[in-house]
This record gives C-alpha cells, structure tokens and sequence, in this order.
C-alpha cells in the first residue's frame, strides 16, 4: 500500500481540472430548468391526502375554466398502469387505493404557471380513508426477507460459553436534499413516441418504465440526462415516476410538458433512507475476541416495493461490520408502511446497519473494559478471513490499516486519555468508527445486468460511450482519465458522448459505487482494445512492425522514433474506413461466486475500507453538541482523480454528519410528513462541521481499472456511529439512536 | 424597470412583485442564477445587489429598481474566469455544480470585503449557502487560495 504520490505519468492519478467545471463555476451549465421548449406546457400533481385510503371520486370544480388545462388520470394510461422496477406494484397514477399521503392520483399541465396553481385547488379527490400502518414493526405485509448464516450450529453453545451483550440501534429516515429538485421534460414525437429530457442517475430506468406505461417499443423512447444537480440515489428510480407522469401529460397536450417539483413537494413526496430497528446480540470472549453474532434488522419500506429488496440485501450483508465472526445469524425484513416507498440513498441499507454493529462495538468495549479503537483492531478483517457468508477476503483488505492511520492523524490516544478526565459543562469526547462497503452490484447483479460500455474514434481522440451519469461525482472527468491514459492520449482529446439512451450502449444505472470500477474499467478494456487496432493501423502505414508502435501523449512512435500525432492518424482512419467504435461487455472475475439463494458466497468482489475519528464538545447546559475536529482514512483502491476522491470522501462524510446529528423527519400520526422545508429539515451548513482531514490510501484491486475500487457511498457508512463513540466518551452515555439532538442527549444524561 | 446587471444597464417590463430571480432568468436570460427552494434557505438564488449578498428567490424585482445587480455572469471578467473561479476548479470547489454559482457570488463578496480569509470567516461568509456534495471543505480550501493570491 502506498500514499498519494504526487509525480506520475499520465492522466490518472492526477487532479485535473473537472471536464464540465468551466461551465459550473460561470453559470453556463445548462440544467433541465434552464431549457425551455417551444409550446412548452408546465406539469402539476394532484395528489391524495390521506395516507391509505379507497378513492371514491376526483372531482373537478364545474365553475372552473378548464379549457386550457390539460387532464391526466390513470384512464388516459395507454400502457400498464406501473412504474416499471424491480416489483411492478407501484402505479404510475392511483386509480382505486391509495396507500401514502402523497400518492399521485391526476395531472395537470398549463401554458400559464399562475393558472395552473389555480387549477390544483380546483380538484378535490374524496377518498374514503382507511387505518393506516406507520410502525414498522406492527407492519405484516413483508416486501421481503434474508437470512445469512455462518456455521450457525455452534451459535447456542457459542452464547453459552461466552460473555452476552445485547442492545438495540433506531434510525429514522434521512432526505436526500440534492440541491436541484426533481426535474424533467417531455416531447411528444410525430412516431407517437416520447423523448425525455431529465435530472436523473439511471436514464434506462426511465426508458423501460416509459416502454411499459405508453406501450412503446425501444426505438420510440429517448432518455437524456442534462447536467443533474446532485442525486446521492435521490434520482436512482423516482426520475421515473415524474418521468411517467410529464410524458402522460405531453401525449395528451401534443405539447412539450416542463414539471419541476417545488421543494416541499420533492421533499413530502420522494424517495428517502430506510429507517430501521436493529437488535443486535453478540458472545464475545474477556480477551474482547468476537465470538458470535444474532442480529434482526426491520427496515421500513414505505408503501410499495420499489428499490427495497436490495437496499435491505446491502444492509444485511455488511451487518456484522468490518469484523470476523466464527458465527453468526442475520436476519433482515423489509416491510410495508403506508409511508411515500424508501429508497436508495448513499450507502443503500449500509449505513443503517452499520450504525448498529458500530454503535454496538461501543457498548462490547464499555463492558468488557477495552478501548473501543483496541476492540476493533483485534478483530478487524484481515486478507484470509471469511465474511458471514462464507467468502474468504483475499486481496485488497486496509481495515487495520485505516484504524492506524486515522488514530494517529486524529491524535486518538491522547484524546483519548485527556478527555476522559473532563469536568464541568462542556465535556470533550473522541470516537472513532470502521466500515466497510461491498462495489458494485451485489451477488450477480452485474452478471445479469450485463453493463456494456466504451468508445469511439474522433478526429482528434476518442469519445467515451455509456449512459453513466455525471451527478456531480465527476464521471466525465474521471472516464476521460482512464481512456485518455489507455489510449496515450492527452485529456482534453477524450470527450464524453451524450447521455442518450437512443444512441448510447447500457452501461447500467448510476448506483452502488460502480461506476469507476465496473464501467470505468470496461471502458479503458475498450480503450485499450481501440489502442491496439490503431496500433496495428500505424504499423501497416509506417511499415514497421506492430509490437513496436506505442502512443504516448498523443503522439504514436516505434523505437524511439516519432511517427504520427494520433489526431492525424485518427483522421486518415476515418476517411479510409468510416469508423471506429467498440463497446466492450463488462467482464466479471470468474472466481467471484454468489448463490442467490442460499447468501452464500462472494456478495462483493471487493470492499473499501474506511475509518473516521470524530471529536465532539457537549454542552451540559444546552444538550447541544459541537464538532471540534473530524479526520478520514480511506482505502480507495486507486485514486484515479484524488481531488474528487476527497471530495466524494468529505461531500459523504458531511451527509453522515447531518445523518448523525441533524437530520430527522417528523410525522403525524396519520402519516403527514411534517417537515418538508429547508428550514425545518436541517443539513449541515459550513458552520456546523469543522476542517477535515482526509487521507486517501491505495491499497489495489487486482480486476479493478487501474487498480481502483468503489469509493461513492463508503464515506456515508461510518462517521454516524464514531459520534455516538464520541459522545459516549464526552458523556458516559451510549445514545443507541440517530440524530443526536439536543433532546436526546438531554434524555440520555439525564436518565 | 430599470437595473444595472453585471455593469450593463437593462430596462425591462415586469410585474413589480415578480421575483428578482425569474426576472434574471427569464426576462433578461441570465440563468446561472439557480433556484434551489424558494424560500431563502438554500442560496443557490445568491446575487448582490449595490454589493449586498442576497437571496434572490425573496426579492421583488420593485425592491431592485434602479440599483445595481451582480450575478455569477458577471464575476467572470472579459470571458476570462475570475481567479476565485480558477481556485474551485482547481480545488474541487464544484461538484454537481447547483449551488455553485451562488457560492461563487458569495465568495466574490466575501473576497471584496477585505476580512482575513480564516476558516472561521469564510465559513460564515458562505454559511447562507447550502452544499449537498462538497461537505464546504474544498469550498473553503478554494476561497483561501483566491484570498491568497491577492494579498
């Protein structure tokens, strides 16, 4: 393993300029809302208002004009009335039951923005309500279960021999909170078919919803993403419900349709993190050595299926934490509430079951009597060991070795002592916290997705293939890297295609911290493929051998002797043979092996290791808590781009800091969503985190690009849990449940 | 109407309780100016009006009559980035890039002031401005670099 080194050839490795950030830091980058569309209508969603309910009647104002108003409800639907995903439960617009407050249930679309708004409270929808279920673990529908065992036959004896420690962990949900709501736009096409302009992660989700709800088949939709402001799994899969319900409207009107949803309605009506109940219930030996673990995991679905399935699969596949256990018993359901459906947000069920096993390793280290980053180290996976479900780590492990590297960048054991000694009413506390985090698809996903990608030849370079989207992640830039250096191309020679599902292969959707790894590298095998091909092309017109011709800062030389600038090259290739394009499948490494049916197996190829150290001040007058200091480390494999590393490694970190400490959403009881505001749901300003220290390490992945590993959703796993540690120390009290507010501090001291 | 945009006088129709920001966007084209929430929290709508940073999604383009308006197309100097533009490029500043040009507004102000550019007042020189992506650090980082580059 090594540290960033500065000095390197090529582009990857190095920090660029991002490829689209000329346009961000001026202005010009153009978002949905700042395309406008000849004869443009705008969008509107009637929605229910009860959170589970029959739905009698819509009724429509008969003294209202509605002659310029364009209406939509599930009859006008020419396809099935579903938002196509993994379950197809969901509708696209409520015709009979209502099951959560926010459920669409009619459209409208005006040329006017002001009449529009009028025309909203000129329907009423009586429906006739039913009890809703709110409590997940009242809830007796189950969207779906797991079990993952580890030689459960000596679990029994395990607790009976060793020391029990039992606890039980609460999350509640987390809004996304990108910066730019949901956004889409509609066109209808004279072939009666529809393209979708849209603020969205996964442009094939859309495509394939839009298939089934308008019966079209693939040539008469298109999907393009334009510049998205922040998704974070926010738009994995709702793009495709507001996608939906613009082009049911567009159809209808003959007209482009523009819906943009106001903030409250995004926040009231869109997809957020599982909350979850945890129980955990571990045997561990005096020495502190991990013995045996029993967890059940109830998570929250909301009213329908969508992404749930997996969400909870992640989750209870990284239950036991960064830890080796000789046995263990998971079990996870994921139920229904009559709640909007959770879904993907960063971390995908990790973070949640992370908090618990984290949060739990504090209280095994309080009642053994062992400093918490000791436990840790003395039973952090290493290279040889076997996860829950069986699967022997064998290469790229770092959980030791960000423990190590963040306990002394944080000044851990000083802290540790000197504020274990503090008095009065502010009290200092340091905790620390290990995650780890599965990339890419779980099990077989990528097998059965099979992701295709890769890259063309331009008159000057090449241009990247892929519907993978730049969410501000930095997919463009980091893509152009890793081609431009398979290539021996300069940077700015590699562009990045269109986001268009009409035009672009599949590279699958823009989730579960895949796309470096698992398109980034089937682009650069393209690449490379491209490279041997012109390779070959140079040898034939400079009449030297093949094996001899290298490009190397977009000049192809043999021997030592400059041949042609590739851009020249390119364009002879061109005119001579019209063009160049390979699309490369991606290539899962054969020794990586997932029964879905059993959870037995490689869930993950490989994992990214973090470690965070948080230092928090509590004040004992007010329960309120400060950061005082936050330090990362964090094995990424390779940094193909460090500063955006960072910045996916701090940007994740801050989100877990509001998840930690701020953010919570709060109900009534009949299923209302309270808060739906910037100004009532709080996230972090930059006033309320401190200067971070981030450190990246490289510890390779053999099949990765490069070397390079999943990295987005890692950051978000750990730094909720090291708080909790924190404050344990600053206080004595373990605070088993997320945010930590003023409140609940105040609970917890003062219990 | 009349405002000053970006040193360019305009003259313009418009409701007077129209807000500020749909008047930039839509009547006078300028939409680097983003919306975020409508309610004056998240920032992305930040502009200056005679030098003071405000939220334009709060206010009435009547408020802003006569006086003078600087938004993110005007930080930028004769098409050349402005060096507090270079320093978020370089350090990352930017990311999905939503709440960017009202961060670079904010930090053009902050830049003018003068202030010792302290994590402490750059922090509070942008606390107006809600980042989901960055977590404020190369944010930061950015802004003390231009601050740096002046002095």
């Amino acid at each position: 393993m090594k540290h960033i080194e500065l000095e390197q050839q090529g582009a990857v490795g190095r920090s660029p300029p991002r490829k689209d950030g000329a346009d961000k830091v001026t202005g010009r980058a153009r978002y949905l809302d700042d395309l406008n569309f000849p004869g443009q209508l705008w969008g509107r969603t009637v929605r229910s208002h009860v959170a589970h309910g029959r739905i009698r009647e819509i009724v429509w104002d008969a003294a209202f004009d509605w002659t310029d108003v364009v209406r939509v409800t599930a009859a006008d639907i020419p396809g099935e009335n579903v938002v196509h995903l993994i379950e197809d439960d969901q509708p696209m617009l409520a015709a009979d039951v209502v099951r959560h407050r926010e459920e669409p249930i009619a459209l409208l679309a005006c040329a006017d923005r002001e009449k529009l708004e009028e025309a909203l409270a000129h329907v009423r929808v009586e429906i006739e309500e039913l009890e809703p279920v709110l409590d997940p673990l009242r809830s007796t529908v189950v969207f779906k279960s797991y079990r993952i065992e580890q030689a459960p036959q000596g679990l029994a004896q395990a607790f009976a021999d060793a020391r029990v420690i039992e606890g039980t962990y609460r999350v509640g949900h987390q809004e996304q909170m990108y910066i730019e709501p949901q956004a889409v736009a509609a066109i209808p096409r004279e072939d009666g078919g529809i393209t979708i302009y849209g603020s969205m992660q996964c442009p094939f989700y859309v495509h394939r919803a839009l298939q089934r709800l308008l019966r079209l088949d693939d040539s008469q939709v298109a999907v393009i993403q334009v510049v998205t402001g922040g998704g974070f799994g926010g738009k994995e899969d709702y793009p495709s419900v507001i996608s939906g319900h613009a082009a049911l409207l567009a159809r209808k009107a003959r007209r482009p349709v523009k819906m943009i949803y106001k903030r409250e309605e995004d926040v009231a009506a869109t997809t957020k993190r599982h909350p979850a109940v945890m129980k955990y219930r571990t045997a561990v030996e005096a020495d502190g050595t991990l013995v045996a673990l029993e967890a059940e995991i109830v998570m929250d679905g909301g009213a329908y299926v969508t992404l749930s399935p997996v969400v909870a699969s992640r989750g209870v596949l990284h239950a036991g934490g960064a830890y080796r256990w000789r046995h263990a018993r998971i079990d996870c359901r994921v139920v229904q509430t009559h709640t909007p459906p959770n879904g993907a947000f960063r971390g995908f069920g990790v973070p949640q079951t992370m908090f618990a096993i984290e949060s739990h390793m504090e209280r095994v280290a309080v009642a053994l009597g062992i400093d918490p980053l000791e436990l840790r180290r003395k039973n952090a996976l290493q290279i040889g060991d076997e996860l829950p479900t069986g699967q022997k780590l064998t290469s790229s492990v770092s959980a030791r070795e960000v423990l190590d590297v963040v306990a002394a960048r944080s000044d851990y054991a000083r802290k540790r002592k000197e504020y274990g000694r503090s008095v009065g009413e502010k009290r200092r506390g340091i905790g620390i916290s290990l995650a780890f985090h599965g990339a890419g698809f779980t099990g077989t996903g990528e097998v059965k997705l099979k992701p295709r990608a890769g890259v063309e030849l331009t008159d000057r370079g090449a241009r990247v293939l892929s519907v993978s989207t730049d969410i501000g992640q930095g997919t463009i830039t980091v893509f152009s890297q890793m081609a431009a250096d398979a290539l021996g191309l300069a940077l700015d020679d590699v562009e990045v295609a269109e986001n268009d599902t009409s035009k672009m292969p599949d590279s699958g959707p823009t989730v579960a911290s895949r796309t470096t790894m698992v398109v980034g590298g089937t682009i650069t095998r393209a690449a490379a493929a491209m490279a041997r091909i012109l390779q070959g092309y140079v040898a034939q017109v400079h009449d030297v051998p093949a094996a001899e011709v290298s490009c190397a800062g977009g000049i192809f030389s043999a021997r030592g002797r400059a041949l042609a600038p590739f851009a020249a090259i390119a364009k002879r290739y061109l005119q001579e043979r019209g063009s160049l394009r390979i699309i490369e499948n991606y290539r899962h490494p054969p020794e990586i092996r997932f029964d879905d049916a059993t959870y037995r197996g490689d869930a993950y190829p490989c994992y990214g290791w973090a470690a965070t150290a948080v230092e928090v001040e509590v004040d004992l007058d007010t329960y309120e808590i400060s950061l005082l200091d936050v330090s990362t480390a964090t094995d990424v494999g390779r940094a193909i781009h460090p500063v955006l590393a960072e910045g996916q490694v701090e940007g994740g970190t801050v989100q877990a800091l509001g998840y930690a400490l701020l953010e919570e959403h709060v109900w009534d009881q009949r299923g209302r969503l309270l808060n739906t505001r910037m100004q009532n749901y709080v996230i972090p300003t930059a006033l309320d985190v401190p200067r971070m220290h981030t450190t990246l390490l490289e510890n390779p992945y053999p099949s990765g690009p490069y070397g390079a590993k999943g990295l987005g959703e890692l950051p978000m796993d750990g730094p909720a849990p090291a708080v909790v540690g924190a404050v344990l120390h600053a206080t004595g009290k373990l605070i088993p449940e997320i945010p930590l507010s003023p409140d609940r501090v105040m609970r917890a001291v003062l219990s | 109407m009349k405002l000053t945009v970006n040193g360019v006088p305009r003259s313009f129709e418009a409701p007077p309780l129209k807000r500020l920001l749909d008047v930039l966007r839509e009547d006078l084209g300028l939409t680097g100016t983003k919306e975020g929430c409508g309610e004056g929290e998240c920032g992305a709508c930040s502009v200056l009006i005679d030098g003071e940073l405000v939220n334009s999604c709060l206010v009435a383009v009547c408020q802003a009559d006569g006086c003078s308006v600087l938004t993110v197309e005007g930080v930028a100097r004769n098409g050349d980035l402005a060096p507090v533009q270079k320093c978020f490029l370089d350090r990352g500043g930017a990311q999905c890039g939503i709440c960017t040009p009202g961060m670079i507004v904010a930090a053009h102000r902050f830049l003018e002031c003068g202030l010792p550019a302290t994590n402490e007042n750059v922090r509070e020189a942008i606390a107006g401005n809600l980042c989901r992506c960055t977590g404020y650090a190369k944010i930061v980082e950015a802004i003390q670099l231009a601050a740096g580059q002046r002095s």
